[in-house]
């Protein structure tokens, strides 16, 4: 009993049922690990250790064993980060059309640089692969939102669309 | 008579000029062709047609999907549980947009397909693996599903007949490697994203240990088209030795950059020049990278080959996922070798050693040569090692294999700028502004 | 069988079988790292590459990972082409990217497979110029050390961990270059074999930490072949010295037995040897607790003085050789002599032998264990009384694996697809117990109640194979079901619980099997190392009866040898005993509660000092030799019985060498084979030396004294054993029972092994060690149900019965005072079922006294107990001996302060 409301100090309600129902789509529990995870930080930013513990224990996991997963993932985030997640593209075909400069610009404008988050929390700079948007290229995403033909010019008025 | 489609994959959203929605789709005959397969036909008529029809995997090995799907035990020969159809929409291959196309601007066409391929190898449970970053195509392929679901399309008794399937989106937590096959499965099962051994074969016993068939998102959507249009049809759509049409794409510093559906066996030069218009200018085209960054770099002496599978092989590339990115002369041919394998370094799973430290090593090499540390017999050790890495069967998956192509290729056609910077100690493209 | 030709030469190899391991079993030279005879095949290293070539034709051939390769008939390969040379190069340049050469302070260093594979494959050049990647290490407990810098991603410690013995808190973390294999935080490694991940990794990640305390290079330790003296399975050791003292105990292979791995008890509690506990000098009592030392000669005419006055009662010990057994019942005469077992367990283990002749099966090794195909384990928790069987039982539920993956056509080597296919489907595993166990994770079903519900579940399973009624309970009924259609069905039991029901229990489902034409095998443990040896030596009196006898004061000599009798007997018991009887003799290696009663004292060798025999739970006999050579006058019990019993005159002990007290046992009823378990002292080997202690690469013998005498020391004779103290000779090509070590050319590490089996993962080279005892066939009748007092059930008001709960860590006499065994175990602990916890006001973590037991004890909460009883944590402190039947009062300690767990400590990263 005490377990319980444990985990549902650590897992919001809805949360757990976001799981118990991606489960349902699943042969077995554990199955939902990453799924689980993706729940939690959609709601939370990332994955904090409490949250990795409530997780593997609603699975019926190890925490450890919970933690090699989170660990493999690029999109699960096992350190906090900012408001916003900015993931600028740095594959070949950004990079050909010039990504260096943005991410220069980028990384200027807030006075961080790639994989740190600005002192007031407000980004989190992270580098990703390929956007599948190559004809768009240079592009990065915030948050959800998919963000095309940018240049070093662009990067002010942009950054400046997300407090 | 009626004239059928040349575009079957794109048609529809440039008639609607946007999103196909489930209305649009059903006017246009869409669901008609699943309808008719899973109410009317057999299981084998339809691999038949697939087989017949000679459609290759899209996802970048070109493996006949007819035949792949053929491996699925039949009967009792399967045993007991589940039977699963994955659709590998992981798209993460630098360079390529097509997936991404087709999952947003007209989602029921991969509902359509997956339909049918479902009941051709009498899966019960279908999964679309979809990248994580792929929001939008999420939000499209969801609210597809709710719609196909509520018409009865998914779900118990498909169409009234006695199939059924679930269709259910599993968002990837991120890495290249999960769009292998095997490694998807393991990533599918909630596991760490790592390939797996074969045998067993996938169709045998994959996700969760039941006969399992992979296939890419623009190969189920050419599913509908060969069933509503006929094995001819599909095979007469290709301008050379293979079936259908492909969506061929191209990045980098051309005047139209973007993704056209063609013929397959068009070629490079049409692509390239009429269709994305040509270099833009003050650019000339050095390399091209066919189809991925996991593919070996063409030159301009290969644009007037065709783009299909035995020609781009036979010049010693791939046709890979048939979205090529180009390399102009501003490019330095080592910077962009340290770029690909900076992403192949960092997106290695890091199971088996070549990959896992092999590809740093050259990352880091390349990095010296760039940056003027370069040294005497630095290009005999990258040769050396990038063959050794490079080998299939010399690690555990093709990762690695895929990570030399461009390398070893970058060696061959552009050996003098790589001389070039060891000799003068530095990149001549920086010097030059780049 | 299959012929396949490696670089033009044609073997005859196991069809199937991969290539790498076909190689090695022909005595081949081919590196490799992540394949391990019982773990697989994973193909992660990519350091067993050969050259395959498609047929005879083929010059080119393409590179293959040995280990995954399946050998066929014709298959041909390459080892030694340049190719296949320059890429298994290539491998060991691209593993020392980023491993430090920190060989000197490793230690590994010496006996690193890393180091070996490194020399094999010839890569001496640093080609790579970048920065070595560091990692953080862990705090992992009091038995390994981390190094994670070493790692070269192998694979093994995780394969081993997880998917063998089942723990859940090492993984691996991260990807790409950034592999990390530890826990999420700091913390003890709670698996039960976590000290295998020594032997298992191929560099310095996981080293010994007692060990590296006071640390020796592999080449300068001493070894010699021991048997685990921690429980009744008697696992084949490596035990090494340096100076004198004990260092380390690693694993000597056994092909039937422990096969590569062993417990952490056997491996981390020999710790005892070394302890400052140890009796090293005669002593005589002068007042209380207080010993005077006597001349060896005094004390000896001393004893031999009373063995004349006669009138002397003899209690041997479980945890003691045959030889002392043997020594203390001739000097005593059977009529006087006590097996030194409780009395409660000494019938247990009457009836168990009386049980094992009855089937027809051979008690099963653990190889028979792994092969069978359904499990019942009825009232024993092997984890905590005989760890290793727990080992092999989930080996044996995963052969399910194996058996599907056989259908499906891969490969049994083939570890990933052969898991990945079977998706965790194991074979069925029942389990009857008192509480939870540690290998409940892989049972099919459980069901807990209290010892004597588990028989009637037994007999109700047994009666159910022979006919089901339909009205069993669902746990009955399955696992009647489930032990009925299997092909090798197992029983699992034991004494740990002391209700001979259960053990019953055990037989009767072997016999309703048996009925069933079925040829079921049976493994019943007791507790001890030699607990076995003492039921086939039997004695005249029981315990209970033993100590009467000498409470009522007719005795005038009670010699005990190795063996704490208030482990025995109820203390009350015991003391009246001890106290009354005019002359204790205790012969011991440690200070123990009786010792300390004794009116004299003989300082009695260890395992590691002395040479003996064991009897396992397979009634398998099997020697353990002396490491080195005892410190001051410390010397085998039995010589001190024998040179007392010829100072007084007897002429039946004239003994000088265990040959001639080998002989004597030989003679005793059930012992014939104890001549044939090793070769007598006078065996010389090929090389017509003794079997050395020392490693060819010994060094510093001139030196290693010379901070007390700069003459260097003649080397010691050993006229008791056919090993010498010496590096003369070779360790290979010798009896298994005499293998000190492994070591072959070019292999330093403990991989050589191989070089030692008839074929990779088989029996040893000459057959695996031991002698089993008793006879298979079924002789005798299966012993019947007993009548069993059915009592009720305690409360807080009346008392609580009392239940014994085993602790790998903790219950055992000797390795609970071995230092990091100390670390790691609890404090002494009671269990409650939960509504009588909350009766008691008790929770969690506070204290109960026991003024019966004379102690505290931390309490624990567990659904699965039942009310009205309590488990109590036996061997622990207040609870080392048998517990007091009846009704037993307990309160709640106010003034209960938990030791501090040692395993809370923060400890520094480094
Ligand atoms: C490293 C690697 C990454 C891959 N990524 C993808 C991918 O993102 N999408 C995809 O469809 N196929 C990918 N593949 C190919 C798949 O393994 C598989 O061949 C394909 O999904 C099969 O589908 P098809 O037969 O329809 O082409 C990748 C292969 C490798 C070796
Ligand atoms: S080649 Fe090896 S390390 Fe690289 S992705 Fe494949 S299995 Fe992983
Ligand atoms: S031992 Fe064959 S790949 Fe590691």
């Amino acid at each position: 009993m005490s377990e319980v409301s444990q985990l549902i100090e650590a897992l919001s309600v809805e949360e757990v049922d976001a799981i118990e129902a991606e489960i349902t789509h699943l042969p077995n529990r554990e199955s939902a690990a990453i799924e689980a995870m993706r729940i939690v930080q959609e709601k939370r930013g990332w994955i904090s250790d409490e949250s990795l513990r409530a997780i593997a224990r609603l699975l019926g996991m190890s925490t450890e064993a919970l933690d090699s997963i989170a660990t493999f993932y690029n999109l699960i985030f096992r350190k906090p980060v900012g408001r916003h997640v900015l993931m600028l593209c740095d594959s070949v075909s950004c990079y050909v059309m010039g990504c260096d400069k943005v991410r220069t610009a980028v990384c200027d404008q807030l006075g961080v640089e790639m994989g740190e988050t600005t002192p007031d929390g407000r980004f989190t700079l992270l580098p990703i692969v390929c956007l599948g948007a190559c004809d768009r290229a240079p592009v990065m995403t915030i948050d959800e939102e998919l963000i095309t033909h940018l240049s070093a010019d662009s990067i002010p008025d942009i950054l400046s669309g997300f407090d | 008579m009626v004239t059928l489609s040349t575009k079957p994959l794109t048609e529809r959203v440039e008639a609607v000029g946007g999103v196909v929605d489930m209305a649009a789709y059903e006017n246009a005959g869409g669901y008609e062709a699943a309808r008719q397969a899973i109410t009317k036909s057999e299981p084998e008529a339809v691999q038949g047609l697939v087989k017949d029809a000679d459609l290759r995997g899209r996802g970048g090995a070109g493996f006949p999907t007819g035949v792949k799907w053929g491996f699925v035990p039949k009967g009792d020969a399967a045993g007991p549980g589940h039977k699963y159809l994955v659709c590998n929409a992981d798209e993460m291959e630098p360079g390529t947009f097509k997936d991404r196309y087709l999952m947003e601007m007209d989602p029921h066409l991969l509902i359509e397909g997956m339909l049918i391929a479902a009941f051709a190898i009498g899966a019960d449970k279908a999964y679309i693996f979809l990248r994580g970053e792929y929001h939008e195509s999420f939000k499209q392929l969801y609210s597809a599903l709710a719609d196909a679901s509520e018409k009865g399309y998914v779900g118990q008794n498909v169409f009234g007949s006695d199939f059924s399937v679930d269709l259910v989106i599993h968002r990837s937590g991120g890495r290249y490697i999960c769009g292998e096959e095997t490694a998807l499965l393991n990533a599918l099962e909630g596991k760490r994203g790592q390939p797996r051994t074969k045998p067993p074969f996938p169709p045998a016993s994959g996700a969760w240990g039941r006969p399992t068939i992979v296939n890419n998102v623009e190969t189920l959507c050419n599913v509908p088209g060969i069933l509503k249009n006929g094995v001819d049809w599909f095979r007469d759509l290709g301008i050379g030795n293979d079936s259908g049409t492909k969506l061929y794409g191209v990045s980098g510093r051309v005047k139209r950059p973007g993704l056209w559906e063609l013929p397959i066996g068009t070629t490079i030069r049409e692509i390239i020049e009429e269709h994305a218009g040509g270099m833009q200018d003050g650019y000339k085209l050095r390399g091209i990278l066919p189809g991925g960054a996991s593919t070996d770099f063409l030159t301009i002496e290969h644009l007037d080959l065709p783009m299909d599978y035995g020609s781009i092989q036979a010049a010693g590339s791939r046709m890979g996922t048939g979205t090529m990115i180009l390399m102009d002369d501003s490019i330095c041919p080592v910077a962009i070798s340290i770029n690909l394998q900076h992403f192949f370094a960092q997106e290695s799973c890091g199971f088996c050693t070549p990959c896992r430290e092999g590809l740093p090593w050259l990352e880091q090499l390349l990095i010296d040569i760039e940056e003027g540390r370069g040294q005497p017999g630095d290009l005999e050790l990258l040769d050396g090692n990038a063959a050794f890495i490079g080998a299939p069967g010399n690690t555990f998956c093709l990762h690695a294999t895929g990570a030399m192509e461009p390398l070893l290729s970058a060696l061959r056609c552009f050996r003098e700028d790589f001389e070039a910077h060891i000799e003068s100690g530095g990149c001549p493209y920086r010097e030059r502004g780049h | 069988m299959a012929t396949i030709v490696v670089d033009g030469v044609e073997f005859e190899v196991d069809e199937g079988q991969n290539l790498l391991h076909a190689c090695l079993s022909q005595g081949l030279e081919l590196p490799y790292f992540c394949w391990h005879p019982s773990l697989g095949s994973v193909g992660a290293c990519r350091q067993c590459a050969v050259i395959q070539y498609a047929d005879a034709d083929d010059t080119r051939g393409r590179l293959t990972m040995a280990c995954m390769t399946p050998a066929k008939d014709g298959t041909r390969i390459s080892i030694q082409t340049e190719t296949a040379k320059q890429f298994r190069a290539s491998v060991i340049e691209w593993l020392m990217e980023n491993h430090p050469h920190d060989c000197p302070v490793c230690e590994e260093g010496g006996e690193c497979h890393l180091q070996d594979m490194t020399v094999m494959t010839g890569h001496t050049q640093r080609r790579y110029r970048g920065r070595k990647r560091t990692f953080e290490n862990q705090y992992l407990g009091p038995f390994l050390n981390h190094e994670m810098n070493r790692c070269i991603t192998c694979y093994r410690c995780v394969r081993f961990y997880n998917d063998y013995a089942g723990g859940t808190d090492l993984q691996v973390f991260g990807s790409r270059d950034r592999m990390y294999f530890g826990r999420t935080t700091d913390g003890v490694l709670e698996n039960e074999f976590s000290g295998n991940l020594i032997e298992v990794c191929p560099t310095g990640v996981f080293t010994d930490k007692p060990f590296s305390e006071s640390y020796t290079r592999k080449w300068d330790l001493s070894s010699a072949p021991s048997i685990c003296a921690g429980c009744a399975v008697g696992c084949n050791t490596f035990v090494s010295e340096r100076y004198g003292r004990l260092k380390r105990v690693h694993n000597r292979y056994h092909g039937e037995l422990n096969g590569y791995f062993l417990c952490d008890r056997g491996r981390f509690g020999a710790g005892f040897v070394n302890s400052t506990d140890r009796i090293e000098h005669v002593g005589e009592r002068v007042e209380d607790d207080f010993f005077d030392v006597l001349d060896v000669e005094v004390g000896i005419a001393k004893l031999a003085e009373m063995i004349r006055q006669g009138d002397v009662v003899g209690i041997g010990s479980p945890r003691a050789s045959l030889e002392t057994n043997v020594a203390l019942k001739t000097l005593v005469g059977e009529a006087q002599f006590c097996t030194g077992m409780s009395s409660a367990e000494e019938s247990l283990v009457d009836l168990i032998i009386q049980t094992q002749r009855a089937t027809s099966a051979d008690i099963p090794s653990l190889s028979d264990v792994e092969s069978a195909d359904a499990v019942l384990i009825l009232g024993e928790d092997v984890l905590n009384t005989a760890p290793r069987v727990a080992l092999a039982l989930r080996q044996t539920v995963r052969n399910r694996a194996l058996n599907l993956a056989g259908e499906a056509g891969i490969p049994q080597w083939q570890d990933a697809g052969v898991s990945s296919h079977a998706q965790g489907r194991l074979n069925p595993l029942f389990i009857a117990s008192v509480l939870p166990s540690g290998i409940d994770d892989i049972a099919a079903d459980l069901l807990h109640d209290v010892p004597l519900n588990l028989a009637d579940c037994g007999f109700a399973i047994a009666a159910c194979i022979g006919e089901a009624t339909g009205s069993e309970p669902d746990f009955v009924r399955k696992a009647a079901a489930a032990l009925r259609s299997a092909q090798n069905p197992l029983i699992v039991s034991g004494t740990s619980t002391r209700t001979r029901a259960i053990v019953e229990a055990a037989g009767a489902v072997v016999a309703a099997l048996e009925s069933a034409g079925k040829v079921p095998r049976l493994l019943l443990v007791a507790p001890e190392a030699n607990s076995f040896g003492s039921g086939l030596i039997g004695g005249g009196l029981d315990m209970n009866t033993a100590l009467q006898r000498v409470a009522s004061g007719s005795t005038k000599t009670l010699i005990v040898a190795e063996n704490d009798i208030f482990r025995r007997a109820e203390r009350e018991r015991v003391e009246q005993a001890l106290c009354t009887v005019e002359n204790l003799v205790v012969l011991d290696s440690l200070d123990t509660p009786t010792a300390s009663l004794a009116g004299l004292v003989f300082p009695a060798a260890t395992f590691a000092e002395s040479t003996g025999t064991f009897v396992n739970y397979e009634t398998r006999a099997q020697r353990f030799y002396c490491v080195f050579e005892p410190r001051h006058e410390i010397a085998p019990s039995w010589r001190w019985l024998a040179q007392a019993a010829t100072d007084a005159g007897r002429d039946d002990l004239g003994w000088t060498h265990v040959d001639d007290v080998l002989e004597a046992v030989a003679a005793s009823p059930n012992m014939a084979g104890v001549r044939a378990v090793a070769p007598d002292a006078g065996y010389l080997g090929s090389s017509l030396c003794k079997t050395p202690r020392e490693t060819p690469r010994f060094s510093g013998r001139t030196a290693m004294n010379a901070n007390v005498n700069i003459h260097e020391p003649k080397t010691s004779v050993d006229e008791e054993t056919p090993l010498s103290f010496s590096m003369e000779g070779l360790n290979r090509d010798q009896p298994s029972a005499l293998l000190p070590f492994v070591w072959a050319p070019g292999w330093n590490s403990n991989q050589s092994v191989f070089k030692f089996q008839q074929e990779v993962g088989g029996a040893a080279a000459g057959g695996d060690p031991g002698v089993r005892l008793l006879a298979s066939g079924s002789i005798g009748t299966m012993p019947a149900r007993s009548a069993s007092v059915r009592s009720d059930r305690g409360g807080v008001d009346t008392g609580f019965r009392l239940i014994p709960v085993q602790a790998i860590f903790g219950s055992d006499e000797l390795s609970s005072r071995s230092p990091p065994v100390v670390e790691r175990s609890s404090a002494a602990f009671m269990i409650f079922s939960p509504m009588d916890a909350e009766r008691l006001g008790a929770t969690q973590g506070m204290g109960v006294s026991c003024s019966v037991l004379g102690a505290t004890f931390a309490v624990t909460v567990d659904a699965a107990m039942k009310s009205g009883y309590v488990g109590v944590s036996v061997g622990f402190t207040g609870a080392e001996g048998e517990l007091p039947d009846g009704l037993i009062g307990l309160a709640v300690d106010p003034n209960y302060r938990p030791t501090p767990n040692p395993h809370d400590r923060v400890i520094a990263r480094g």
